[in-house]
C-alpha cells in the first residue's frame, strides 16, 4: 500500500529486518528479543516517570492559578466598590490571562494522562507477546521440520518485532511530547515571575510594563465585558466597600 | 487483512476493506501534498473509522505481521507532512 500508511509500514519494517538480521538463526530472536524487551522496559519506566513528573509540575502550576483567578476576582470586586475601575481592569486582565493558561494546562494534563495509560498498554501487550512468542517456537520445533519450522518460527518472530518497533515508536513520541509539555511549564513559569499572575496589591513601581503587556495579551472586549457585569452587579447590591484586602506573599 | 493503528495494536479486518482503506490513503497523501489540514483530518477519521467498525482486535496470544501499519490516531498535521519527507515517523 503505497503512501501515509506504506511509508509508516517501510520503516517499521526496516526496524524489524534490521532486528532481525543481527540474529543469525531466527529461533535467536527470542534471546535478542529478550535483550531487546529489557531496555525497551527500562526505556518505558523512564518515559512513564518522565510523563508523570511533567503531569505533576503543570498540575501544581494549574492548582496554584485556579488559586490565583479566585483572588483577582475578588480584587476586581473589591477594587471596584472603591471606585478604582484601573485597578479594577488590571485585577480582570490578569485572571483573563490566567485562565488562558488554565485551559491550556488542563488539556495537557489531559493528554499527558492518556499517553501514560497507552505506554503501560503497549508495555504489557509487548510482554505478553514475548511469552507466546516463547512457548510458540517450542511448539513449531516439535511439530514441524527443521525448514518449515524456520519459515514459521521467522513469521511468529516478524510479528514480535513489529509489536517491538511499535512501543519503540510510541516511546519516542511520548519523549518528544514531554519535551512540549517542559517547555510549555517553563513559559509558564517565566509568566509568574515576571508577575503576570501576581495579585494587584503586589504592584509596585515596575507593575506599567507587565501591565501594558497584559493588555496586549488579553482579550479587552472580554475584560470590558466582565468590568460591565461586575459594576451592575455592585450597583444592586450597594453598602459598604470592604477595603482592599492584601494579597500574600509571593512563594 | 491485519491492520495495525501505530501504539494501539492490530486489527483483523475483511479483506474488501483494502481497497476502501487505500483510496482514503491515497487522498489523504495528496491532501497532506496540498497543505489540506482539514481534509487530512476527514480522511483520517474516515480510516479510523474503517478499521473500529470492522476491525477485531488481533488475539495477543498470535504472533502475526501487519499487512498495512497506520499512523498514531493523534498524529498531528506537521507529522504527516513528515512522512513525505523520506525521514519517516521513527529517523534512525
Amino acid at each position: 500500500m503505497p503512501g501515509l500508511s506504506g511509508r509508516m509500514s517501510t520503516v517499521i519494517k526496516a526496524k524489524i529486518s534490521k532486528m532481525l538480521d543481527r540474529a543469525e538463526d531466527p529461533g535467536e530472536t527470542l534471546d535478542y528479543g529478550y535483550q531487546k524487551q529489557t531496555e525497551l522496559l527500562q526505556n518505558v519506566k523512564k518515559g512513564i516517570a518522565d510523563v508523570v513528573t511533567s503531569k505533576k509540575r503543570l498540575q501544581m502550576q494549574s492548582t496554584k492559578l485556579e488559586q490565583q483567578v479566585v483572588k483577582l476576582d475578588t480584587q476586581a470586586r473589591q477594587a471596584l466598590a472603591q471606585g478604582r475601575e484601573d485597578l479594577a481592569r488590571t485585577a480582570l486582565e490578569r485572571k483573563s490571562l490566567a485562565q488562558t493558561e488554565l485551559q491550556s494546562l488542563d488539556t495537557q494534563i489531559k493528554e499527558l494522562e492518556a499517553q501514560q495509560e497507552q505506554l503501560t498498554a503497549n508495555e504489557q501487550r509487548l510482554r505478553q507477546k514475548i511469552e507466546q512468542f516463547r512457548t510458540k517456537k517450542e511448539v513449531i520445533k516439535a511439530q514441524y521440520s527443521a525448514a518449515e519450522a524456520q519459515v514459521r518460527i521467522s513469521e511468529a518472530a516478524n510479528g514480535v518485532g513489529e509489536e517491538m518497533a511499535d512501543l519503540g515508536l510510541a516511546m519516542q513520541r511520548a519523549e518528544d511530547k514531554t519535551e512540549t509539555m517542559r517547555a510549555r511549564a517553563s513559559a509558564v513559569e517565566e509568566l509568574e515571575q515576571a508577575g503576570a499572575f501576581d495579585d494587584i496589591t503586589a504592584l509596585g513601581s515596575g507593575g506599567d510594563d507587565i501591565d501594558r503587556q497584559l493588555a496586549e495579551l488579553t482579550s479587552g472586549a472580554q475584560v470590558d465585558d466582565e468590568l460591565a457585569k461586575m459594576k451592575s452587579e455592585l450597583g444592586s447590591g450597594g453598602g459598604d466597600a470592604p477595603a482592599l484586602e492584601q494579597g500574600e506573599e509571593k512563594a | 487483512m491485519i491492520v495495525r493503528i501505530a501504539g494501539e495494536g492490530q486489527f483483523k479486518l475483511p479483506d474488501g476493506d483494502a481497497d476502501r482503506l487505500n483510496e482514503l490513503d491515497n487522498r489523504a497523501v495528496s491532501a497532506v501534498e496540498q497543505g489540506d489540514e482539514t481534509g487530512f483530518r476527514e480522511l483520517w477519521s474516515q480510516m479510523l473509522e474503517i478499521v473500529s467498525s470492522d476491525g477485531n482486535a488481533v488475539d495477543t496470544d498470535e504472533l502475526v505481521e501487519s499487512d498495512v501499519i497506520l499512523p498514531p490516531r493523534d498524529i498531528t498535521f506537521q507529522e504527516a507532512r513528515g512522512e513525505f519527507t523520506g525521514d519517516g515517523l521513527i529517523p534512525d
